[in-house]
Order: C-alpha cells, then sequence, then structure tokens
C-alpha cells in the first residue's frame, strides 16, 4: 500500500513539479542578482516555503527593511494562507504525526491539488497527503538551488516562466468548473477579487477582496447549502 | 548588527509569521469546529481557486500595448487544453511555452 501511495501522491504532484521548479528557479536567480546566493535560496525556500512572498522578501531583504515592516508585508502578503487552512481543519483533523508538517507546507499549489479531499482508491490518505506535499517542497527548494546555482548559464531566456503558476489556477478552476455543478463560489472568488482588483488596486486588494468573498458566501450559506446536498 | 545577519533575521521573520497563518486556525478551531466554518470549508476552496486567478493576473497591464494579450491568449489555451483533455500538466506547460513565446518574440 505505502509503494501504490507514493506512486500515486508522485502522479498527483506532477503539475507542480514543473512549475516549482522552473518558479523555484526563478526564485534563485532574483536572490542570486540580488546578492543571496545558493544558501539564502536554499533556506528561504525551505523554511519560508511561500512563493510570491519569497519573491516581495527579496526585495525586503534588498532594501534592509526593519523587523515590523517585515513581519506586516508577511502577514499581508501571506493572509489567504489563513483561508486555506480553515477549509483543511476537517481533512487534516486526525492525520496524526503528519499534521504539523501537512500544515507547515500548506502552499496554493499543494492546497490547489489536496483541497478536494479525495485521496485515490487503496492508498493511505494520511500519507498521501503528506508525499504530495513532501514532493512538492522537494520540487520548490530543488528548483531554488538551481536557479541559484544555474541562473547564469541557462542558454535560454526563461522570460515568461513565471506564467506556469497562473497556468495551474486557471487549469484548477476550468477543472473545478466543468466537474462541480454549483459555480457560485467559483464565480464568487473570480468576481469579488476583479472588483476589489479595481477598486483598490494591485497593491492592497487581496485581503478586502478575502473579505468580500467571506461576506459573500456567508449571505448565501442557506442557498449554497441547500444545493450541496446531493454532493460528496 | 551585520547587513546578512539582519537579513538572517528577515528570513526567520517571514518564516515564523507564514507557518504562523498556517497554523492558526488550526488552533483556534481545535476542540470544535462550528458548523459556519464547516461551511466555509466547503465553499471557500473553489472561491480562493478564482482569487489566485485574479492574483496571478494583477500587474498585468490593459491600458497599453499589447493590452493584455500574451495573458489573454496563453489563459484562453490553459482553458481549452484543460477542457478538451483534462490533463493539468498539459494544459500548464501548453499554456506557458506560448505565454514565453508570445512575450519574447510576438510582443517583445
Amino acid at each position: 500500500m505505502r509503494a501504490l501511495t507514493a506512486r500515486k501522491a508522485f502522479l498527483k504532484s506532477l503539475p507542480v513539479m514543473g512549475g516549482y521548479i522552473v518558479l523555484g528557479m526563478g526564485f534563485g536567480i532574483l536572490a542570486h542578482h540580488a546578492g543571496y546566493g545558493v544558501l539564502w535560496s536554499f533556506a528561504m525556500s525551505l523554511l519560508i516555503y511561500a512563493g510570491s512572498m519569497q519573491y516581495v522578501g527579496i526585495g525586503l531583504l534588498q532594501g534592509g527593511a526593519s523587523v515590523l515592516i517585515t513581519a506586516v508585508t508577511t502577514v499581508m502578503v501571506n493572509a489567504r494562507h489563513l483561508f486555506y487552512s480553515v477549509s483543511m481543519i476537517g481533512r487534516y483533523r486526525d492525520t496524526g504525526r503528519y499534521k504539523p508538517y501537512l500544515i507547515f507546507a500548506l502552499t496554493d499549489e499543494t492546497y490547489t491539488l489536496l483541497c478536494d479531499g479525495k485521496a485515490p482508491e487503496g492508498t493511505d490518505p494520511d500519507l498521501y497527503c503528506f508525499l504530495v506535499s513532501l514532493f512538492n517542497h522537494f520540487y520548490w527548494v530543488t528548483g531554488s538551488v538551481l536557479g541559484a546555482l544555474l541562473g547564469e548559464v541557462l542558454p535560454f531566456s526563461t522570460a515568461g516562466i513565471e506564467f506556469s503558476m497562473t497556468a495551474l489556477f486557471i487549469a484548477s478552476f476550468t477543472e473545478q468548473w466543468i466537474t462541480t455543478k454549483d459555480r457560485l463560489p467559483a464565480l464568487t472568488g473570480l468576481l469579488a477579487t476583479l472588483a476589489c482588483l479595481l477598486v483598490f488596486g494591485p497593491e492592497r486588494f487581496l485581503i478586502p477582496a478575502m473579505l468580500l468573498i467571506t461576506l459573500v458566501l456567508s449571505l448565501f450559506r442557506g442557498r449554497i447549502a441547500a444545493g450541496r446536498e446531493a454532493e460528496p | 548588527m551585520s547587513a546578512s545577519s539582519h537579513a538572517a533575521v528577515l528570513v526567520a521573520v517571514m518564516s515564523a509569521v507564514t507557518v504562523l497563518l498556517r497554523f492558526l486556525p488550526f488552533w483556534v478551531f481545535r476542540k470544535k469546529v462550528p458548523a459556519y466554518i464547516t461551511y466555509l470549508g466547503k465553499v471557500l476552496p473553489a472561491a480562493i481557486i478564482g482569487m489566485l486567478v485574479i492574483y496571478c493576473l494583477k500587474d498585468t497591464v490593459i491600458t497599453a500595448a499589447p493590452f493584455g494579450a500574451p495573458e489573454l491568449i496563453a489563459a484562453a489555451l490553459v482553458i481549452l487544453l484543460q477542457a478538451w483533455k483534462r490533463n493539468a500538466l498539459l494544459s500548464i506547460l501548453g499554456g506557458t511555452a506560448v505565454y514565453m513565446l508570445l512575450v519574447q518574440l510576438v510582443f517583445a
């Protein structure tokens, strides 16, 4: 069962492998150009393990930001992780010894892979979540280290490679759109965020968007709960 | 304090705050999970992925050339590939490759 679980977890993590290695490399290259070498990339990817925060973080390091500014910025950029954890409370409740790592490693992409809460037939579901999380973490750290080491010698331009993260979310959104009957939550996420982006601008829209999404979904609670009875 | 030890402190702060954000809901609701939170746990995934799509596209400039065309074309390709083949890896690689070609060669 362990071998099957490992194989299924690896297959599940494959779409993230490409994205994390190239985005991790992007981060490693950026850190390298900012004067932070391979050990910095390795430590940041291992310990922070939050893609966009690490990109922002390089700017903070370069500018010699204060501890307070760094903490507040991290809360602003990563507040969405509160959302992921809230929606995984049930799934991760009885995961035992895996639980601390599962929570630590809950990135956008790992969340996107595991939030449907379904493990393949015949696998150990907790080990499955653990391995998907671990493989993703491994790709991210590996990509960062590769970027820091090889960034200078890449024979081609990597401009635009950051789109792979966008593509992962668009692909997940599309898949979810096809497989779910009730599209109100998905539409709410998309439109509320778009509205907040237009109103608040690209630097400040994320927290208002999270509040608006929570508000709208709360208002629709009765309607969605009724419509979801038939679903697992 | 030297610049690199200050940087090490900042990395530790970023790590600690990120960990805190990830663990907080599990600590707050460790005993009993209110029905409202359970409900949010069910509907948030779809909404969050929608939010992440916009989040990734937030810096797209649509008021000047090329008016977001590379993003629009690549995003449409990802949607079409996903709807057609239902293979996330293929959709991601295809969309990213086309995006890279567009920004490096077509709209350079």
